[in-house]
């Protein structure tokens, strides 16, 4: 187990390599520089401050520079947000998104098992066509749509929630069901199909013959076995966590990482882009191992490899 | 013909699937056919801004007085542009590289599915961000060279890499499906009288393959939708005054405020993309029930 454990994480680090590689390179060849202004800048000072970015000589020094930055944890200045580094934004930013992200996903668990528990008991009635029904227009209204909609019901309309912002208890409400609500949907569909097929199987049978009430039957046997495709599917799902966030920071005004990325992208600042993708699919990589890791814990017939 | 005459017979069966293949193309047509019959020109700038619904303007008017149902059914075109390129890109990419995948097999197969893996545990869409935003530059230049000077170069880069990050899971599928396939007699059979790889992948397993391409066809389209606006409601997308409903979307984010109500900049078109959607998702959940029963309630 340890030895598969060390063994994902070494292969991490090639990937991790190359698409940090490769942002470096596509930041450093893309067209405008991340100094420039409207006004013009005189030489001297413009190369002392590619020397304070450790963005000056040819591209091999630049990109060896960075790579040696990153050997010592350091990733870097940010050129947009001036005499700040990278590690100290993303070192803000980071836990804003963490806490939204994971608030939602657990709120998307909670909510996608009962509703698909709800569903499956159901099958083919009212509840479980409705409940089908939702989970697909959840699946298919984008989550920025649904943002702008919320706000304008919930916060400007009726007033009962903040419009945006970040720090107290209510003004964390809408993004993170905002965030949500597309996982809540894929969940809800997972939950549903897996008890569906579980609940036609002996066990189950056997545990109603022996006189088990139904709850019982359902969480304390069924639930058990048909939340293995759920668990599966949250590793990939905080990719979509990642970039639903992106778009629910940017609308609520939250201080998260995602508007960061956004203006980094936008604005050419190389050494912010790169520490955020590498930060992302770090932290993706390590909650597919989680997964994997769960789902083996859970279920001992899956191979780790 | 094979495949929209399978795809007609499941649909036929069922009146809500009909429903939606029946909306998908009148979304389509519209997007195609009715933009220059609105009566008024999707980029026209008038005095009329930001207009109630009304006889006149059936959907109101924008910041700029454009009529905003020529504008939605403008922003279709892009948006189902993209996405169906995409797809198509997505389709060439994945059902290639799951067919030789399956066909091969042994170390080869090994190898492929690994890298699908490690793509799955990429952050796909942060990389199609710095991609978009960055390579805008050659791309122009490529697409001048061959002679397009009027393709919004953004356009094609957004097709692309949209394609570029939605095969993995039709590889899989597809990788799967031939796994099965090539044990068949009738394959063994056609190896053994002489036929080359190409054909019979081409004659033999690509026809019985169809089905599973047709479902998973129509889950990426909303897939690739999806994806498309949220980079254009990023401002990563297509350009004004060029407009896509990810834009169009963004226009009203922009528009939002306490003191007026301009609910129909964002319900419209926003209402449009989410009933395409769940339209085009709607079809393709039907067609897996029909094609691939064994995985039905899967994802």
């Amino acid at each position: 187990m340890a030895a598969i454990i060390i063994r994902r994480l070494l292969q991490a680090i090639p990937v991790l390599f190359i698409i940090v590689s490769l942002t470096f390179v596509l930041m450093h060849n893309a067209p405008g520089s991340p100094f420039t202004t409207e006004r013009h800048i005189p030489a001297p000072i413009m190369a002392e401050l590619e020397k304070k970015y450790h963005l000056h000589g040819t591209f091999a020094q630049q990109y060896g520079a960075y790579l040696g930055d990153l050997l010592h944890g350091d990733l870097g200045l940010s050129t947009q947000y001036r005499n700040r580094t990278v590690n100290e934004i993303i070192g803000q930013a980071l836990p804003v998104s963490m806490v939204l992200g994971t608030l939602a996903y657990a709120f998307a668990l909670l909510a996608g098992t009962t509703l698909g528990g709800l569903a499956a008991v159901r099958q083919g009635r009212p509840r479980d066509r409705l409940i089908v029904l939702a989970a697909l227009l959840g699946i298919s209204i984008p989550n920025f749509v649904l943002a702008l909609l919320c706000i304008r019901v919930f916060a400007i309309d009726l007033n009962l929630l903040p419009v945006a912002g970040w720090g107290s208890l209510d003004q964390i409400v809408l993004p993170a069901f905002c965030l949500s609500v597309p996982f809540i949907a894929s969940i809800t569909r997972l939950t549903r199909g897996g008890l569906l097929e579980v609940l036609r199987l002996d066990f189950i049978r056997t545990a109603r013959a022996k006189g088990l009430s139904e709850t019982a039957v359902l969480f304390r046997h069924a639930l058990k076995v048909a939340i293995l495709p759920v668990v599966g599917y949250s590793g990939p799902a905080v990719a979509g966590v990642l970039t639903g966030s992106i778009v629910v920071e940017t609308i609520f005004g939250i201080p998260g990482i995602g508007p960061f990325f956004v203006n980094s992208v936008l604005n050419r600042d190389p050494f912010m882009t790169c520490g955020v993708v590498l930060v992302f699919g770090l932290f993706l990589i390590l909650c597919n191992l989680a997964t994997d890791i769960l789902y083996f814990v859970i279920d001992r017939r899956v191979n780790l490899q | 013909m094979n495949v929209l005459r399978s795809f007609y017979l499941v649909v036929r069966r069922d009146p809500l699937l009909m429903t939606c293949a029946v909306f998908v193309l009148v979304v389509t047509t519209l997007a195609i056919w009715g933009v220059n019959h609105t009566g008024y020109d999707a980029n026209q700038i008038s005095n009329a801004s930001l207009q109630w619904p009304s006889r006149a303007h059936w959907f109101g008017t924008d910041l700029f007085g454009r009529d905003l149902l020529t504008r939605t059914l403008y922003g279709a075109r892009f948006s189902l542009l993209i996405a169906a390129a995409a797809t198509a890109i997505s389709l060439g990419v994945g059902v290639s590289y799951g067919m030789i995948s399956g066909y091969i097999g042994g170390r080869v197969d090994n190898l492929m599915m690994r890298v699908i893996e490690i793509l799955y545990a990429l952050p796909t869409l942060i990389l199609v961000i710095v991609l978009v935003a960055t390579l805008e530059d050659p791309a122009t230049r490529l697409l001048q060279s061959m002679g397009f000077r009027g393709v919004q170069p953004r356009v094609v880069l957004l097709f692309v890499f949209i394609g570029l990050t939605e095969w993995l899971t039709m590889a899989r599928i597809i990788r799967g499906q031939v796994l099965v396939l090539r044990q068949q007699v009738y394959v063994q059979s056609s190896f053994a009288l002489g036929q080359s790889h190409v054909k019979i992948l081409w004659r033999h397993l690509l026809p019985n393959l169809s089905g599973i391409i047709l479902v998973y066809l129509t889950l990426t389209i909303p897939a690739a939708m999806l994806d498309e606006s949220f980079l254009s409601f990023l401002g990563l997308g297509v350009q004004a005054p060029k407009a896509s409903w990810g834009t169009l979307v963004s226009e009203a984010a922009g528009l939002i405020n306490p003191i007026h109500s301009y609910w129909w900049m964002l319900l419209f078109p926003g209402a449009m993309m989410a009933l395409t959607l769940l339209a085009l998702n709607f079809l393709g959940d039907g067609l897996r029930d029909a094609f691939d029963p064994r995985s039905s309630g899967r994802q």
